[in-house]
């Protein structure tokens, strides 16, 4: 817990409650009978308005008061949840937001505009009667003199309910000289005494200059049920003074023990106390089903966190490194022991960093709502996976190129209702956007089942912007690849959501800093599916450490398929050739040494290592296979952005640094040198 | 020996401020998420006061007040409702399901403390 400033607290739950919210209301559009729906509505709004108005947003407050009041109509079967409804609730919502997170850029005609929808809606909705608030009873105030008696009973039901007679008393006396007589008629006889049933009256005559009101405030909450009747002190109340002057001072005392207290009169088997109750909860995210047990951190300290594993693994590979050569056993037991815990650390680090990739689908559903209403298409988004788990980072970084895709499929892709109607296809568009698991990386695809690209305009745009020659025979994905290119752009107008040509060159650029890879197919008519392929995280990766003569370089484990052994005369007999014949699989494969300008002279027995990235293979030939290693990525200084064989570096046991070899790239290099070779014999 | 208060509510501002009201004048704060998870609590500990919200998921406030006068360690034990002034018609409700009384949001620290002390004495 890193706040405990409610207010600061109320900002982290309304923007829970929003988003929750929000999704409501949308399945609400599909489902609009749904009670339970209508339910969480509700209460959210409740608590946005009542948390609001606790924390000083009172402005959230007021204005959620309406629309909770409209919903409130909804819950009761006054106002039935249709779209005009389900428009301005969501539209409130975003107003809400607005006055919660950037009070100052909120529009006060915005919100009277939202509400003079709301309002029409209301009304046209069948439902004329504004839920009336009960006027509080208006309290008899007659003026005050020298005092007040007030006779008192309290309903039967009192003690059990915990109201405590005594700590009545108690108050009045605060508000002046009391005389209490307890009025004990009712009582009756001892076999007819139901314990927990207060059967004693009081009469009390109180010197006070308070009004009578403020009398009526100390019974505030049995006013209703009680009997009270509170009257000027006078000359000629000598009598009832007199009586309650015979009364011994310790009448009170006496009262107390006739009365009791119902708890301690009745005794009942206290059941042992719990040590630990799971229920009691400190703090959690309404309307998560993981909410029973989850702590909200600041992502900055899970930054930190990794960042100190980071550091602990290259620490403890120093160590590793140390114990090696070491002939002490205890120092190698020790070492083992700190290797094999700082594994688990960095497994659980990484844990915490994960996050459901379901939370950022969930925002898209909005975007698709309001843009196909803007561009009066019919779409449908359908996601699946959203349980996959991704670094939390990288759901964040994910969400700019996923609207942008979105936007493209949405505006370019889906055709118009009744285009696809003339296509015979159903009128609403379907996208489907899915996440999964594949190895160490995640694939997350956009579907649509719309137009699909026009490889000929796509391709009639490349040759006049002079991104690819005139007479190139291009695959369907090479081409496409063309659309990420900067300032390529085919739409005819220019819309004001996509079409301005700046766009996926920028989806391409952050999906290269995640070290991901991003890939396009399509078919004519029938739609097109954009892939991403990310890595699961971003911090640390298990890597395979190879030296090519001098250096030493790191291969992300994940991409590595097997390791096989080239012996010199082997070398020798393969040199002009690009490919490796493995069991039967041409390979083509690239020398390391060569790449890089290795100068000492090659081992005798070379390894290849092969490597994969999507359905291409390549080899790389290294001098030695030195071990799997922890790798801490560090990434390269901007200076280095245009290196594209490395991802990366890392930092050794040693303290020397160590290149992380580009996958992607080297893959894609070594299918083209072999492709070069092929044409050129 | 410090009285133990309840809070159930599913707003975690509205907890974390009255714990923080409670506990800085010395009350024992104990907090459940909603109706089902405060009946819980209250079936476990031995608690002086119970505060509610109205609204909450999975267990209503009116539903937990009904609950917990069933239990016999309840009896006598006061109630509040935490209200706001729409939910005006849930007061009666909630006294017939056998509420002590209300507060009603927004409300000071020091009503809340003005509150506790009504109901609890010193």
């Amino acid at each position: 817990m890193t706040t405990t400033d409610p207010g600061e607290i109320f900002q982290q739950e309304a923007q829970d409650l929003l988003a929750l919210l929000e999704t409501t209301l949308l399945d609400l559009e599909h489902t609009p009978g749904d009670g339970a729906l209508i339910d969480t509505a509700f209460r959210a709004l409740h608590t946005i308005k009542g948390s609001g108005s606790m924390f000083g947003f009172e402005a959230v407050a007021k204005f959620t008061h309406h629309v909770e009041t409209a919903f409130d109509m909804v819950r009761q079967g006054k106002l039935a949840p249709n779209h005009g409804l389900i428009a301005v609730a969501l539209e409130s919502r975003d107003h809400m937001r607005l006055l919660i997170e950037q009070p100052e850029f909120a529009d006060p005609r915005t919100g009277e505009a939202l509400l003079a929808r709301l309002r029409e809606v209301v009304e046209t909705g069948g439902a004329p009667a504004e839920t009336a608030v009960a006027a509080p009873s208006e309290a008899v105030a007659p003026e005050a003199g020298i005092g007040w008696r007030i006779r008192f009973s309290l309903p039967r039901d009192a003690l059990v309910n915990g109201t405590n007679p005594l700590l009545l008393l108690d108050e009045l006396r605060d508000l002046g000289e009391a005389r209490v007589v307890a009025q004990i008629d009712d009582v009756p006889p001892l076999a007819e005494i139901e314990p927990t049933a207060c059967h004693v009256g009081w009469l009390v005559e109180l010197v006070t200059d308070v009004p009578a009101a403020a009398i009526e405030d100390v019974f505030l909450f049995v006013r209703d049920e009680m009997t009270l009747e509170i009257t000027p002190l006078g000359a000629d109340d000598a009598p009832a003074a007199e009586a309650v002057e015979a009364v011994p001072a310790a009448a009170p005392v006496t009262v107390a023990e006739t009365v009791g207290r119902p708890t301690a009169a009745a005794p009942t088997p206290a059941p042992a106390p719990k040590p630990a109750d799971p229920a009691v909860e400190k703090r959690e995210a309404p309307g998560s089903k993981l909410a029973a047990a989850s702590v909200r951190v600041p992502a900055e300290r899970l930054d930190e966190l990794m960042e100190r594993v980071g550091e602990l693994v290259i620490t403890q590979s120093r160590l590793s490194q140390i114990a090696a050569t070491s002939l002490d056993q205890q120092v190698k037991a020790v070492s083992e022991e700190i290797e094999r815990l700082v594994l688990e650390l960095r497994g659980t680090t990484m844990g915490i960093r994960m996050v459901p990739i379901g939370s950022l689908f969930g925002r898209f559903r909005r975007v698709v709502h309001d843009l196909s209403r803007d561009l009066g298409k019919e779409v449908e988004l359908v996601t699946s996976g959203e349980e996959t788990e991704l670094d939390k980072t990288m759901i964040e970084q994910l969400n700019d190129p996923l609207v942008h895709m979105i936007r493209n499929a949405i505006d370019h892709g889906i055709e118009s209702p009744e285009a696809r109607r003339a296509a015979g296809k159903p009128e609403k568009g379907r996208m489907l956007l899915s996440a999964t698991h594949a190895g160490t990386e995640v694939l997350v695809t956009l579907e649509d089942d719309g137009a699909g690209l026009d490889r000929d305009r796509i391709r009639a745009r490349a040759i006049e912007r002079g991104l690819i020659a005139a007479d190139a025979v291009l695959a369907d994905a090479d081409l496409f690849q063309v659309l990420f290119q900067p300032g390529f752009s085919t739409a005819k107008t220019v819309t004001s959501l996509s079409g301005r040509g700046v766009g996926m060159d920028v989806v391409k650029r952050t999906i290269d800093g995640l070290r991901g890879r991003i890939d396009i197919s399509s078919t004519p008519g029938q739609g097109t599916r954009v892939s991403l392929r990310l890595p699961l995280t971003l911090a640390i990766i298990d890597g395979l450490l190879v030296r090519v003569g001098q250096g030493r370089y790191v291969l992300p484990l994940a991409a590595v398929e097997e390791c096989v052994e080239l012996s010199s005369e082997e070398d020798a007999r393969s040199r002009g050739l690009s490919f490796l014949n493995l069991r039967g699989d041409l390979v083509p494969f690239l020398r390391l040494r060569e790449l890089f300008h290795a100068k000492v002279p090659a081992d005798h027995y070379q390894k290849i290592v092969v490597v994969s990235s999507g359905d291409l293979k390549v080899g790389l030939v290294v001098d030695q296979v030195i071990g799997d290693h922890q790798t801490v990525i560090k990434s390269l200084s901007k200076l280095h952005t245009d290196i594209h064989m490395f991802s990366g570096a890392t930092i050794l046991g040693d303290g020397t640094v160590a290149l992380i070899l580009d996958i992607g790239h080297l893959v894609a290099f070594g299918q083209m040198v072999e492709d070069n070779l092929r044409e050129s014999a | 020996m410090a009285k133990t208060i309840l809070t159930v509510d599913d707003s975690a501002s509205m907890r974390q401020m009255i714990g923080m009201t409670l506990s800085g004048a010395g009350y024992g704060v104990l907090e459940a998420g909603d109706g089902a998870q405060g009946l819980a609590v209250a079936r476990g500990k031995s608690i002086d006061m119970v505060l509610t919200d109205l609204n909450m998921p999975v267990m209503d406030g009116i539903t937990l007040i009904r609950e917990l006068r069933r239990l016999p360690t309840m009896t006598g034990i006061p109630i509040v409702l935490i209200t706001t002034e729409s939910d005006a018609q849930k007061k009666s409700e909630a006294k017939a399901a056998g509420a002590t009384g209300w507060i009603t949001k927004p409300f000071q620290p020091e009503q809340l403390l003005t509150l506790a002390k009504k109901v609890l004495g010193q």
